[in-house]
């Protein structure tokens, strides 16, 4: 039954693969409306004579380019942003737990300001309110998601430093730097990896909601939240819009979710569960 | 106690003060400006320079910075740039709705996840116990948006039982509670569950089996109570993150609540609004969070000794 467990890894590869090479095989063009071929059921033929196997959406366009071009926004974003608050996140928390003291504070008392709001408030607020773009998406969404990657490393360079091999290199005179890279560093590399990977389901999520919205990324984006709020309108004549993109987004949630886990399992230490 | 609570307070007002600050920059950062937005397309320059003075915009950052910190200790962020309103007073005619919402939701959450956690807990590994792991990770996977819309979906359009959007009517709650209750049911159900678990596996509970207590009357009458501990923190913390996050949930129904006046505001560079609403936001998360905390340390004896549990 070990392969069981390889599921998730299959299947996140699958999006993966699906997010870089099928923009490269599928032809999109979120701006083309042919409306002859609006609102088609899955299976149809379209006017230019290929089939849309999904169906296509109130401006005609096909729904299964809009999963494909959908799952490399999503791919991209997430990874993008987890990039950015894990290293942003480590460095800060990592330094925070092993200098202590006013560094430490000033820390704390940011994040009790920035955890003042609800994340997708803030998310809205930052994203709604500057010139849309993926860049404006990231930082919104990593403005939040920094947090949990500064509290664990934290927290690991907290009892990581009280060690007798980090107190030698004091001693023996090594740089804090190195002593930094070298001694502590390492040890939160596996509770990082492990929270990165649910970090990064949240962060797909909260950016599907933020398209949803229509905040966010530009017009020309596609977005498996833009789809279905698309599809919100015609839900009862052609209710494939708004369900497959929720589908294929709910897919992946669940499985990242579960490779989170076993991950955490093995990796984690001991967080017990992230309030958001 | 009383110390711990003025603490508390002491550092809640610093947090007011860093997130009205917060606010203040982002608004001020983003680009727009509020007099040419307010004016239309085709005012002219001298309307728009004067409008500008009026709202006070043309002084230095830190003299509006200043300004604003004094209207915000006395709740005053100007008028809606759309409805000519006090912006405060806009949010504050959205709160009871998303109160409603926020309190039915949790009411939901917390009855199924607890009772779910309880049976998951009682036999660690059973069954049961898969069953509702499994179904805590499909919970939690499932975008509430997208679970808003297929309700809407199957209950409003397919057997028109309830209504599709808007509030008034207690059968218009019922889709956007329970849609918005599912991802903190399974919060709740895990947590309830790993909670009793632990419990359970106190000498106490050992001693309450060989008095020969049914399994029943050990889970719910000596285990429960000390399970419930993280639970009620998390709820606390749960609603009084509701009060500002149930935006999409919102969205998605039409609920006249806190965040569809949020999102439209973005929309519409109505920053007043924006500044009022997050603000109170953040003031009520601050609220619950605090009282979460307390809650906390009255329910667990275990730490009121040393006082301050952060």
């Amino acid at each position: 039954m070990r392969w069981l467990g390889r599921i998730p890894y299959v299947v996140l590869a699958v999006y993966v693969a699906v997010a870089i090479v099928g923009p490269l095989v599928i032809d999109y063009n979120p701006v083309l409306t042919i409306l002859d071929d609006r609102l088609l059921a899955p299976g149809s033929r379209v006017s230019s004579g290929g089939t849309a196997w999904l169906g296509t959406d109130g401006l005609g366009r096909d729904v299964l380019a809009q999963l494909v071009y959908g799952a490399r926004t999503s791919v991209l974003i997430g990874v993008s942003t987890v990039l950015v608050s894990s290293v942003v996140g480590t460095a800060i928390g990592t330094v925070a737990g092993y200098f202590r003291g006013w560094l430490d504070t000033v820390l704390s008392r940011g994040i009790d300001i920035l955890l003042a709001f609800p994340a997708i408030l803030l998310a809205i607020v930052i994203a709604g309110s500057f010139q849309r773009s993926v860049l404006v998406v990231v930082i919104a969404l990593s403005a939040t998601a920094w947090i949990s990657f500064a509290r664990v490393t934290r927290s690991t360079a907290l009892s990581v430093r009280e060690r007798a091999w980090v107190d030698a290199a004091r001693v023996l005179g090594v740089p804090r730097r190195s002593i930094l890279v070298r001694h502590i560093l390492p040890f939160t590399i596996g509770p990082v990896v492990a929270l990165a990977t649910l970090e990064f389901a949240l962060v797909v999520l909260a950016e599907a909601g933020l398209s949803f919205l229509g905040i966010g990324l530009p017009n020309s984006a596609v977005s498996w939240g833009q789809t279905i709020a698309n599809g919100k309108q015609y839900l009862a004549t052609a209710w494939w819009i708004s369900a497959l993109p929720g589908f294929a987004l709910s897919l992946l949630i669940i499985n990242i979710g579960i490779l989170g886990d076993q991950l955490t399992a093995r990796y984690g230490r001991g967080q017990t569960g992230r309030l958001r | 106690m009383i110390r711990v609570i003025v603490k508390r307070l002491l550092v809640g007002v610093f947090v007011m003060w860093g997130a009205a600050s917060l606010i203040f920059v982002i608004v001020r950062v983003a680009p727009g400006d509020p007099a040419s937005l307010l004016l239309g397309p085709d005012a002219e320059p001298e309307q728009v320079r004067e409008l500008t003075a009026r709202l006070g915009l043309d002084q230095p950052l830190v003299v509006q910075y200043v300004h604003y910190l004094g209207d915000v200790v006395r709740l005053r962020f100007g008028d809606s740039y759309l409805f000519n309103r006090p912006a405060m007073a806009e949010v504050f005619e959205r709160l009871p709705a998303t109160a409603e919402l926020m309190l039915a939701s949790t009411t939901i959450a917390v009855v199924l996840g607890l009772g779910l956690g309880l049976l998951a807990g009682g036999r660690p590994g059973g069954a049961l116990d898969r069953v509702v792991s499994a179904c805590t990770i499909a919970l939690q996977s499932f975008p509430t948006f997208w679970i808003g819309i297929m309700f809407i979906l199957i209950f409003a359009l397919s057997l028109r039982l309830l209504p599709s959007a808007g509030a008034g009517t207690p059968e218009h709650l019922i889709l956007p509670a329970v849609t918005l209750a599912l991802p903190f049911t399974a919060t709740v159900a895990r947590l309830t569950r790993s909670s009793v678990a632990e419990t359970m596996r106190e000498p106490y509970i050992q001693t309450a089996r060989s008095k020969g207590l049914t399994e029943r009357q050990v889970l719910l009458g000596h285990s429960l109570r000390n399970s419930l501990i993280p639970v009620v923190t998390i709820v606390g913390l749960h609603m009084g993150g509701l009060m500002g996050g149930a935006v999409v949930v919102e969205n998605v129904f039409a609920w006249p609540g806190v965040g569809t006046l949020v999102v439209d505001a973005v929309a519409n560079r109505d920053y007043t609004v924006v500044q009022a609403a997050t603000f109170l936001v953040a003031g009520i998360v601050m609220a619950f969070n605090l009282v979460a905390d307390l809650a906390y340390s009255q329910l667990d004896p275990r730490i009121r000794v040393d006082g301050d549990a952060a």
